[in-house]
Parts: structure tokens; C-alpha cells; sequence
């Protein structure tokens, strides 16, 4: 099993790897550059190519990737053309913010998720499924503007029950961005309820059919005793990629709700960053983000390696 | 062992029999209506719009509901209703070209790279887990920027990023095909690998990409509105919901009807999408049914 | 339809008057589909059964005639979509179809437990089988928690599991068939029921295992007081552990008596096609055909249902249902004309024997050697090489023009994969195969010549698979001759046409798809499609294995037939050895990929040499009451062929210890056309065979 598990590490360090360089390549590509950037209307002649040599543009593309990712690794992210500081230090601030917004959701959404899932499941084309399945289905598809601009009007406008926008800053201590961050959590929460309840409703519905599940009605199980320790086992098993992959998500695709709602997250900093043509900040987002998504998924596949017996032993019969 | 039935009815054409299974079901029926709905009012909008949508009065910005202005009028003060009319255009045009194009090339790939496996299998969805693990709004943006928003660019883009997630859905779907024995009865035949795909995997492969095409329309409605929200999308003056949305935002408290509007007709073309698309797949048994328990 | 129940006079099992004796009464069940069109179809039309204590029932029927419904229904317990129409089901006395929850929850597995069909997919996947049988006896057993752990060991030792700590503390899916097998009996037999239920639980295990676990059933049943239901198709291992036997057709009892009734002198028609229709060791002629099949669900009228496709028929029978008439020897027949089935005798008809007029080697092996060897990516990388024995090493053989050569074995012989060599599918890794006329033939049919493609075909196992559910019959026929053959289209519509007809089936079949055919016909058209471009070699793989018995006799007879009309050359790959003696005419025996013996198929069965197949051959079952097959090796799992040495050197009966681990057997050439690979001198082992007191 040990093998497995380095197989899936080994796996996870090249998909990195491979991501990075799509990265790199893909700002390579891009008209301009950081000297274009800073210099702007300057950028022309000598006074480009002094900029360039000063910054290292002018050396091959290996070895300013090479000088790149071995920086990375050493935890620097290089600095912001547009204010110059560390990005390391302005993508922390905003990723903290965001591991906010994703702890809540994950915190409200994961329990309710699997709860409606097993719900509708083995009430299965009754009431409560249909009218939660419904549900889902467009909660999941609706884009969240779509969603956040109704709850505004809503909750903010017509109720005025809690702020329609974040004013905090993105160093602002955490405990300042409530109540304004109840509104984006909870759009996220539907989404993401959506999502992994469809996945656990599946599941669980595909389990019940099965062999051993009939066998345990026939071994005189009582009903209970069965969904909790014959059916749910099985069937939450793969619910915890769709976890990780949620995951994923919250920790860096929200773009829309932290624009909509002007929370100041990781999401909104790469759209601003791309519309300023800030590309040291991009390169590093997008890093991070894919790095976050590898990492994630890395820990489904290997809790989904420890909890499912099957996985574990790899035996090839006669 | 099973109880057989042998019927013996002539095997009716494969369309049809799909398009029965969706519409006799109600939420089908439901989501059928809805997509043909806005695809016509799309299509014949820019003939029976009362007004002209660039047009532009600063005396009757952000008015109410009346007579001459069924849905009122946004903050420019053009009509709501002529924008909301055409502001689905865009989005369908770009949405409907893109994801028969995305099917196309993700199925494509998908069933070969399901087929070969080996080493080149390997290589792909090494490559395609890389892509996966950037989020959209990256990489379509990245390319906006380079390129710009006209829906030349918009199109292949959406075809292409989202072309990725079905090779996976192909593979899968080929690999639970090669292994039956037909395939192995045709490869050992000496049949070519392209004719193998042709007739014996396609036909089996067909209704899960159908699917799927149908849930990545919805997806690609969200992302292409998603866009024009954020700004980087339809330029202006030309309708287009999501610009609409972003632009109604600041005067939610005392002009809702410029944002509800289209928020209402792009969620009716959602639902609709969503609708048929789950329709579909029980249609077409890829949501199976039945519980043992007693 | 409604006509059926009035009419069935229920005539009470009389034959044990002592009614306290009575554990479990079925009295007129009726269970079936209600279509959309609120019609009912029946699945099971008035079943009468009565079952007393320490009897050991067998419920004998094919695909379709309800006795895997019969068996859920006696638990009292009916699959999603199944309607209960009537009757009762009393156990001891409580009526089960209208009983509480809790009361089924504590009947089932506790007073009447089910062992599943398929043990592998009936154990919970996760969890351990010691919670599993902590389960049962927590449920059903009042014994003191702190006696589990010694219960669970006698329990497998009861099941004849050893090394019990070991195996209970594993997953299911760790187990071997076998072990999964015996694993379900021990659960079952944790509750400590009145009644035993079995649905076919040897399906799908090797003839050895199988032998094992009737044995253990027997044992387990004359040892204690309980009672069996056995339901199978297989009429042999119903008569290795019961002694009366059911015999149902289309959802009705249709014979009940002693197993000697039955199996001895039946007196259905049925009843007597169907054994007729069993193939066996010792005949040297294909089993009778019964042509036809059974009535679609809800198709029935009042009429016999068997009487389509029965030869004693007469109007009678076409216009009324019989009801289940007792005889004089207290047997119980649903039909007319019972009297007259003792007289009549379905056709056996002699198979076509093989004459070597040509001499002429089609197909040539030579040193065949196939590994399987599973490298991934990352093994590649880090150089990881498998150090595991090939699958299948040192096989050759040739084939002559005309005749049916067999390879037989269990699971893991490597017969399979070395058919799918011969066509190509697999890889060789070592090994010639020279094709007549044709010269070598590369292992990978990619590199292979049209010629050599188009003489060599293949016929799968599985009905269900081999055909492309999404094309009609008449493509399916087509693509060989598009392939092989520049013929136009009318040409090949003539053709298919053609082929249909010579394997019996009707040109209307061309336009249907393969979800419309039965089994039976599926498999039909399988055959049609490796005759229509004219092979000269057909390979079966296992082709009858997928289907009922008296299907697979019609297939068998079809197979005979084609050859005798097109003379071609059949490589038959089978586990079953009475299917093998009733159509080839030479046999190799394998064993883990490696050749045992090689010979005629009479001779190799009459005086089997090699000490796997004299194993292989008393093992084998026989639809005779009370016969009784011997158990020679010993119950061994074999996970991977042996490193060195002789490959049965784990579980022959007759090893020589040293010699046997170290060296391969040497060949032995017996006569000119037999060959054993054996440590053991031939003349030697016909001595120990034959001795007294031993077998065979």
C-alpha cells in the first residue's frame, strides 16, 4: 500500500510541475511583459532592453522558469509590479480571507449536502425528492451572480436584513468582514450543496440496489442497522472526491461571488491583477491555486486509499 | 437469472425514440418549452423589438413599468424589454456553436485516448488533469486579454477549455464499452481502429456524450454570462444579460426591474437547459431506478 | 389472467400425514409484473410446495421458470416491481407474505436462512467478516456475547475453513470463490435456522470446489436436523444433496416426487427433455436437442405450458391447463399424458466422428508462452520488473483438418488465454503458431494478413456481450464479408440470408436487435457470423457455458450440423467435461497454463493418466440420484503458477515430493496419439488407478 500511496504523491509533484509550466508558457505568450508594464509608454528602445537585462527578461525561457520555480520553492513569489511589494505576503492576506469564506461554507454546506442526499435517496421519487432534486438542479446551474444579485435584492434591499457588500479591506482582521460575509456564504452553500448532493444521492442509490444490501434485508437486518453499516459506508466513500473537489473550488475559482459581494479574497485579486496586466501576481495565483487543487484531490485519493478496504489489497486471483 | 419478455417490435430510428422519452416526461415537456421558447424569441427578436436597443434618453432614465416601456428602462434610459429581448443572442449564438464543437473534440479524443490506453493514455490525462486543475475563470481570461472578447475568439476558446472535462467523460465511457466482447470480436476480425470507433464504440458511446453535451450547454451559458458580468465579455452597447446584471447592480434599491428582468429570462433558459438535460439521461436510462429493501 | 387460478383443483401433499412435521407451506402462491396497461404477468402461477422437517428439497428449472423468485418468496420477500397476486406462504405459523417487520427481521436468517448466489457480491464489501458474522448471531442467537469469538471458529471449522483467525479478520473481497462460498454458509449457519435456502451457491466455481462444498452440505445436513431448499439449474448437484426434487417450467410446479422419480424415470416431458438434454462423461453422443423456448411472461393462456414444444401433445393440451395429478407412486406430474412418457424417448443422436481421411495439420503450436504482465507507468520508470511465472508456458499442440480438438480445465488453466493467443487478442511471449498454407502467424492479429484473418474465427462465451447492442443482426453479419470479401450488397444480404438460415433462424431476424433474441438465438448468431466468411477455424470460447441446458444441446447439435455441412476445424475451449466428450474428438487437460495429458477423448476418459484428470473426472457430477463424486486433491487456492516444478505439485494426490517441486514433468508418449507430462511412469499410474479399493 505504501506504494500506492508514493505512486499518488509521485503523480501529484508531476502534475505540479506540469501546471507550472503551462503557466509560465502561457504569461510567456502574452504580448508584453513586467518591463512593458512598468515602463508603459516608455517601452521602447533602450530603455527597454536596460529594464529587461536589469530584470533577467532577456535570458532564455529555461532558466527564467528554472529561476522562477526554484524561487518559489524557496517561498518567494516575487513582487507585484503594480505596488511593489511581496506577493507573498499580499496573495497570504487574501488567501486567509478565503479560507474564511470556504470554512463556513464547507462548515454549513457538507453536513446539509449529505443529509439531503441520503434524504432524497431512500426517499427516492417521493415529495422530498423531487422537490430537493429540483432544487439542486438550479442552484447548481444558475450562475452565482445570478443567485447573489436576487439574494441582494432580498435579504439587502427589500428586508435589509443583512449587508448586500464587504467594505472591510483585505487586511482587515477577520472578525470584521461579519456580517457582510454571511450573504456570499451562503450563495456558495448552494452551489456546493447542489453539487455533492446529487453525488451522495447517486451513490446511495446505486448501493441499495445492490447484491449485498438485498442479502442484509434477507439476513433479517433491521432497516437502520442496515443504511448505517451496510449502505452509508460504501456509499459516502466516493463522496469525498466530490468534497475535495469542491474544496478546490472554494479555495480558488469564486471569482464571480467575491466580485459581486467585493469580498476581498484570492479570486478577486486575480481578476484585478489580470485586468491590470500584473503578471508576476497572475503567475503566482494561478500556482497557487492549481497547486491547492493537486494537493486536495492528493488527499481524497489517499483518505479514499485508508477507508476503502478494496483499494488496499491489489491481489491478482488465479 | 433474469425473466426474459421477447417483443418483437420494429426497432424504431434512435432520434425519435429519445425525443419521446424526453418529452413525455413533465419536467422534459417543461424544459423543451422553455429552450424552444427563447431560442425563437431569440432568433426573431430583432424583428419585433419595439425599440431600438443602443438608443439612448437621459429623460426617462431608470423609470418604471408603462405603457410605452412594458419592463421600464435601465440607467441609460434604453428599453429593458428590447434589450432583454435580444440580450440572450450573444449568449445562445456563442453557447450553441461551442459545445456541439467542445463535444466534438473531447469525444473525439476521449474515445481514441479510451481505446489506445498505454502510454499515450497516460500522457493525456496527465496533460488533462494539469488543465483541470487551473480554474476557468484563469484561463479564459488569459486568452481574453490576449486575443479580446469577439465571439471569434469566445467560441473556440469555450469549445476548446471545455472540451476537456468530456475527453474524461468519453474515456470512461469508452473504456466500459472496449471491454465487451463485441469489440474484442471486431479487433479480432482485423477490423481497423477507426471502424472499430465508427461502429462499434460510437454507437454505445453516443448517449452519454449526448448527456453530457447537454449539461455542459449549462455550463457554458454560465461561464460566457459569468464573463460579461465581470466585464470581459460582450462589449457594450450590444444586450447582453450578464452586462445588464452588472450594470443594474447599483440601482438595485430603486430601479429593480433592469436587473430582474434579464435575471429572470437567462434563469428560464438555464432551467429549461437543465430540465431537458435530466430528462434526457433518464430517457436514455443513464439514471437508473429500483430498490431492494422491502 | 384470471381463467388459471379457478381451475388448478389444489390437491394437498398427502405423502407425510403427520401435519406438525410441516415447516414451511406454500398453498396456490401467484407472484408476478403488472404492465402498464395493468395487466398481470405471473411469474409464479400456483405454486403448491410443502416442505417438512429434514427433508432435502431441490427446486430444478432454467432461466425463466421462477424458482430464484420461488426461493425470495418463501422468505417472504419479493424484488422492487414483483406484485404479490395470492396464496399464502405459512412458515411454522406465521403467514409470511402478510406478516410484521419484525417478525420477517427475526424469521430471516434466524429460523430460514438464504446462502446467495453470488457470495461475492452478497458480502458487505466493508466490513470484515467477523462483524459480519458477529451480526448474525447477535440477531438471532441468545448465546453470551463473550462466546462470539469460539462460536465464529466452530462455525468454520464446521465449514471446513482452516486457519479460521486468519480469514476472519479479512475483507471479503480478500477471499478466494471458494472461501467467499463457505464464508456465506457459515453466516447462514450462525443463526442456527430450521430451514436452509440455497440459491445455485456453486455457480460459477470450478468443478473441484464445487464437489467440496456439495460435500460439505451433505455432511452439514445428515449431521444436524435441518432442512434444505435447494433451487438450481443443475440437475447434477441437486441429486449429489437432495432427495426430492421439484421440477418447475414457466412458473409452475410441473413435476414433485422422490429423486429417483424424477431422475430415474421422470414423468413429465419436460422432466425427461431436460435430462436427456444434459450432456455426459460416459456418452459418446450429443445430448437431445429441445427446440423451442419457454412461453413469454404474460403470455400464458389456459392452456399446458409446455405443450409448443412438447412431442406427446394433443388437443387436450392446447385447450387446458393441467392441474398437478398425483400418481401411484405418490409422485405429483401436471400433465395429460404422463402415462405415455415412459415409452417415449427423446433422440440421441450419435455426433459425427471424426475420420482422419487427410492428415492434413491446419494449425500448428509450438512452445506457446503467455504472460501477463501488468506495468504501469511508474513501474516503468522506477524499472520495475515482474518477476511472476508465465501465465501459460510450453504449450504445443497441432490440429488436424476436421476434427473438434477440446482443451478443458478450471479457472486459471489458461485455456482461455490461449485461444485469444491463436486469434490474436493476447500477446505471446514466447511461442510459434503456424497456420496451414498460411505460414506463421504474428501474435497480434494487427500484423496479421487478411487470408490468415479470414480463416481463423472466434466465438465468444457471453450472448449478451459478443453482440453489438446497437446494430441490427443484419449488420452484425455484414462486417465480416465487408471486411474480407469486395462482394456488392446485394451479394451480402444474400449471404447473411444464407447463414441465418443454416444455423435456424428466419430472415426477419435481420432487422432485429440483438435485446429482442433469447440466449439462445443470440448465441446462434454469433456462430453465423464466424461461418459467413468462410473460416476454416472456428475457436470456442466456452460457448455454451452462458446458457441453459437444454439451450446449450440445441447450440451443440447446431455446431455438429455446421460441421458436418461446411467441414471445418474446431478448437473448443470448455470447463465442462461431459460438453467436451459429447463434441470433440481429442481433449487436452490443462492445469495452471501447463499441459497435462493430451489424447482421444474416450481414451482420456475411460483411463484417465494424469492424477489432475482422474481428479477432474471424479469430481464431476452426474444427475443420478445419490451419486456421489470423489474428492481426490485437496483444496488448495491457487493464487500464481509455481516457480519450479511440476504446476499440480500443490494439490496432487499421488506427489512424489522432491521430484515433483524441482522438475517439470517429462513427456511421456503413451500411444501415438497420447501424451502425459508426468514424473509418475504411465504404466505405473494405470496400476494405482485401477487397484482395488480406489476409484474410478
Amino acid at each position: 500500500m505504501f506504494r500506492m500511496f508514493l505512486q499518488r504523491v509521485g503523480l501529484g509533484v508531476i502534475t505540479v510541475f506540469l501546471v507550472s509550466a503551462m503557466i509560465f508558457t502561457a504569461v510567456e505568450i502574452l504580448p508584453g511583459d513586467a518591463c512593458t508594464a512598468i515602463l508603459q509608454r516608455d517601452a521602447v528602445g533602450q530603455r527597454l532592453e536596460n529594464c529587461r537585462q536589469e530584470l533577467g527578461l532577456n535570458r532564455p525561457a529555461i532558466i527564467r522558469y528554472s529561476t522562477w520555480a526554484i524561487q518559489v520553492l524557496k517561498g518567494d513569489l516575487g513582487t507585484s509590479i503594480h505596488n511593489g511589494k511581496q506577493i507573498a505576503d499580499l496573495v497570504f492576506e487574501r488567501f486567509k480571507n478565503t479560507m474564511l469564506l470556504a470554512t463556513l461554507t464547507l462548515m454549513l454546506g457538507v453536513p446539509l449536502a449529505i443529509g439531503l442526499g441520503i434524504l432524497t435517496a431512500l426517499r427516492r421519487d417521493r415529495l422530498p425528492d423531487v422537490v430537493v432534486s429540483t432544487l439542486a438542479i438550479f442552484a447548481m446551474t444558475i450562475p452565482e451572480f445570478v443567485s447573489a444579485t436576487l439574494l441582494i435584492f432580498i435579504f439587502s434591499i427589500w428586508l435589509g436584513w443583512v449587508p448586500g457588500i464587504v467594505t472591510a479591506s483585505a487586511s482587515a482582521p477577520l472578525s470584521s468582514f461579519f456580517p457582510g460575509i454571511i450573504l456570499p456564504v451562503v450563495v456558495l452553500t448552494m452551489v456546493m450543496t447542489a453539487h455533492i448532493l446529487r453525488a451522495v444521492r447517486s451513490n446511495v442509490i446505486e448501493v441499495m440496489e445492490s447484491d449485498y444490501i438485498q442479502m442484509a434485508v434477507l439476513k433479517g437486518v433491521p432497516y437502520r442497522t442496515i443504511i448505517l453499516r451496510h449502505a452509508l459506508p460504501n456509499a459516502l466513500l466516493p463522496a469525498i472526491n466530490v468534497i475535495a473537489l469542491t474544496i478546490a473550488w472554494l479555495l480558488g475559482g469564486v471569482v464571480v461571488v467575491e466580485k459581486v459581494f467585493n469580498f476581498p479574497g484570492l479570486g478577486h485579486y486575480m481578476v484585478d491583477a489580470i485586468s491590470d496586466r500584473d503578471l508576476p501576481v497572475v503567475q503566482a495565483i494561478a500556482l497557487i491555486v492549481a497547486t491547492v487543487y493537486v494537493g486536495v484531490n492528493l488527499a481524497a485519493d489517499l483518505l479514499g486509499l485508508l477507508l476503502n478496504p478494496r483499494l488496499r489489497t491489489m491481489r491478482t486471483r488465479a | 437469472m433474469t425473466v426474459m419478455s421477447y417483443s418483437y417490435k420494429v426497432p424504431k430510428s434512435r432520434f425519435f425514440e429519445t425525443m419521446t422519452g424526453i418529452v413525455s416526461r413533465p419536467s422534459g415537456a417543461i424544459g423543451l418549452f422553455l429552450v424552444v421558447t427563447n431560442v425563437i424569441l431569440a432568433i426573431i427578436s430583432p424583428w419585433i423589438v419595439p425599440y431600438d436597443f443602443k438608443v439612448v434618453n437621459a429623460n426617462i432614465i431608470l423609470d418604471g413599468p408603462s405603457w410605452q416601456h412594458w419592463l421600464g428602462t435601465d440607467q441609460l434610459g434604453r428599453d429593458v424589454l428590447t434589450r432583454t429581448l435580444l440580450g440572450g443572442r450573444q449568449a445562445m449564438i456563442v453557447t450553441m456553436t461551442a459545445t456541439p464543437l467542445a463535444i466534438l473534440w473531447g469525444g473525439c479524443l476521449g474515445i481514441y485516448t479510451g481505446l489506445v490506453a498505454g502510454r499515450f493514455d497516460e500522457i493525456v490525462m496527465r496533460i488533462v488533469d494539469a488543465f483541470l486543475s487551473l480554474p476557468w475563470i484563469l484561463k479564459m481570461l488569459l486568452i481574453i486579454v490576449m486575443f479580446g472578447s469577439g465571439i471569434f475568439v469566445l467560441i473556440p476558446t469555450l469549445a476548446f477549455f471545455y472540451g476537456i472535462p468530456v475527453i474524461r467523460i468519453a474515456r470512461a465511457a469508452t473504456h466500459a464499452v472496449v471491454a465487451r466482447d463485441y469489440v474484442s470480436a471486431a479487433r479480432a476480425r482485423g477490423q481497423s481502429r477507426l471502424s472499430i470507433i465508427w461502429f462499434e464504440i460510437l454507437p454505445n458511446v453516443l448517449d452519454a456524450l449526448l448527456v453530457e453535451g447537454a449539461m455542459r450547454c449549462s455550463w457554458m451559458l454560465l461561464a460566457f454570462t459569468s464573463l460579461s458580468f465581470l466585464g470581459f465579455g460582450v462589449s457594450p452597447p450590444t444586450p447582453d444579460w450578464g452586462l445588464m446584471i452588472a450594470d443594474a447592480r447599483s440601482y438595485m434599491a430603486i430601479a429593480p426591474w433592469a436587473g430582474l428582468a434579464p435575471v429572470i429570462a437567462l434563469s428560464l433558459l438555464i432551467i429549461g437547459i437543465n430540465l431537458t438535460a435530466d430528462a434526457l439521461a433518464k430517457a436514455v436510462g443513464l439514471d437508473r431506478a429500483q430498490s431492494a429493501v422491502h | 389472467m384470471h381463467s388459471q387460478k379457478l381451475s388448478a383443483l389444489i390437491v394437498p401433499n398427502q405423502r407425510f400425514i403427520n401435519m406438525q412435521d410441516t415447516l414451511l407451506d406454500i398453498n396456490d402462491l401467484s407472484v408476478g409484473l403488472i404492465s402498464p396497461d395493468h395487466g398481470h404477468k405471473p411469474i409464479l402461477r400456483n405454486i403448491n410446495l410443502k416442505i417438512n422437517k429434514r427433508e432435502t428439497v431441490g427446486i430444478v428449472g432454467e432461466s425463466g421458470s421462477g424458482k430464484s423468485t420461488l426461493a425470495l418468496s418463501a422468505m417472504g420477500y419479493l424484488k422492487k416491481g414483483l406484485h404479490y397476486f395470492g396464496g399464502r406462504v405459512h412458515f411454522s405459523d406465521i403467514e409470511l407474505m402478510q406478516a410484521s417487520k419484525m417478525d420477517l427481521q427475526r424469521i430471516r436468517g434466524g429460523r430460514m436462512a438464504l446462502i446467495p448466489q453470488n457470495a461475492s457480491q452478497s458480502l458487505s464489501p466493508t466490513l470484515r467478516v467477523r462483524d459480519q458474522m458477529y451480526e448474525a448471531l447477535r440477531l438471532h442467537t441468545s448465546h453470551d456475547p463473550a462466546t462470539y469469538r469460539h462460536r465464529i471458529v466452530e462455525l468454520m471449522g464446521k465449514v471446513r475453513l482452516p486457519d479460521a483467525e486468519n480469514i476472519v479478520n479479512r475483507y471479503p473481497h480478500e477471499l478466494s470463490g471458494g472461501q467467499q462460498q463457505r464464508v456465506a454458509i457459515a453466516m447462514a449457519l450462525a443463526g442456527e435456522p430450521d430451514l436452509l435456502l440455497l440459491d445455485e451457491p456453486t455457480t460459477g466455481l470450478d468443478v473441484t470446489t464445487q464437489a467440496h462444498i456439495l460435500g460439505l452440505l451433505d455432511d452439514i445436513v445428515t449431521n444436524t436436523d435441518m432442512t434444505m431448499v435447494y433451487v438450481s439449474h443443475d440437475l447434477g448437484a441437486i441429486a449429489r444433496v437432495c432427495r426430492r426434487v421439484v421440477v418447475m417450467y414457466a412458473g409452475e410446479i410441473v413435476m414433485d416426487g422422490t429423486a429417483e422419480q424424477v431422475l430415474e424415470a421422470p414423468s413429465h416431458p419436460y422432466a425427461k427433455s431436460l435430462l436427456a438434454s444434459i450432456p455426459r462423461v460416459h456418452r459418446d453422443a450429443l445430448p437431445a436437442a429441445l427446440e423451442g423456448r419457454p412461453p413469454a411472461i404474460g403470455d400464458l393462456q389456459n392452456a399446458c405450458a409446455f405443450a409448443p414444444r412438447c412431442a406427446l401433445k394433443s388437443k387436450l393440451c392446447e385447450t387446458e391447463r393441467p392441474n398437478l395429478f398425483l400418481q401411484d407412486n405418490g409422485a405429483y406430474v401436471r400433465c395429460f399424458h404422463s402415462g405415455a412418457v415412459e415409452s417415449w424417448s427423446p433422440n440421441i443422436i450419435p455426433r459425427s466422428m471424426y475420420r482422419s481421411t487427410q492428415e492434413e495439420i491446419m494449425l500448428d503450436v509450438q512452445g506457446l508462452a503467455i504472460s501477463y504482465d501488468k506495468r504501469g507507468f511508474l513501474d516503468a520508470v522506477f524499472r520495475k520488473f515482474s518477476s511472476s511465472p508465465p501465465t501459460v508456458e510450453d504449450v504445443s499442440f497441432d490440429i488436424q483438418r476436421g476434427e473438434t480438438l477440446a482443451l478443458v480445465g478450471e479457472s486459471g488453466s489458461g485455456k482461455s488465454s490461449i485461444l485469444k493467443a491463436i486469434a490474436g487478442l493476447v500477446p505471446t511471449s514466447n511461442g510459434l503458431i503456424h497456420l496451414e498454407k498460411e505460414g506463421l502467424l504474428s501474435s497480434t492479429m494487427e500484423e496479421r494478413s487478411k487470408s490468415q484473418l479470414q480463416l481463423i474465427q472466434l466465438v465468444f462465451q457471453n450472448p449478451d456481450e459478443s453482440l453489438n447492442p446497437r446494430q441490427t443482426i443484419g449488420e452484425i453479419l455484414e462486417h465480416p464479408l465487408r471486411l474480407y470479401t469486395d462482394l456488392d450488397s446485394k451479394s451480402i444480404h444474400e449471404r447473411c440470408l444464407a447463414i441465418l438460415e443454416k444455423v435456424r433462424l428466419g430472415p426477419h431476424y435481420m432487422t432485429r436487435l440483438p435485446a429482442q433474441l433469447s440466449g439462445g438465438e443470440k448465441q446462434r448468431v454469433a456462430i453465423a457470423r464466424a461461418f459467413i466468411a468462410e473460416a476454416q477455424i472456428i475457436l470456442c470460447d466456452e460457448v455454451t457455458s452462458a446458457l441453459d441446458v437444454s439451450v446449450q444441446a440445441a447450440v451443440l447439435k447446431l455446431l455438429d450440423d455446421l460441421k458436418k455441412k461446411m467441414g471445418v476445424t474446431y478448437l473448443f475451449v470448455a470447463h465442462d467435461l461431459a460438453v467436451v466428450r459429447a463434441i470433440a474428438d481429442r481433449v487436452i487437460v490443462l492445469y495452471q497454463g501447463r499441459i497435462c495429458e493430451i489424447g482421444p477423448v474416450g481414451k482420456v476418459y475411460e483411463a484417465p493418466h494424469h492424477p489432475y484428470t482422474e481428479a477432474l473426472l471424479s469430481a464431476v457430477l452426474e444427475p443420478v440420484s445419490g451419486f456421489k463424486p470423489k474428492l481426490l486433491s485437496r483444496d488448495v487456492v491457487e493464487f500464481s503458477p509455481v516457480k519450479q516444478g511440476c504446476a499440480f505439485q500443490r494439490r496432487c494426490h499421488r506427489s512424489l515430493g522432491d521430484i515433483c517441486e524441482r522438475h517439470k514433468p517429462r513427456m511421456q508418449q503413451i500411444s501415438p496419439d497420447r501424451f502425459l507430462f508426468c514424473h509418475i511412469d504411465a504404466a505405473e499410474l494405470s496400476r494405482l488407478q485401477n487397484a482395488p479399493g480406489t476409484l474410478i
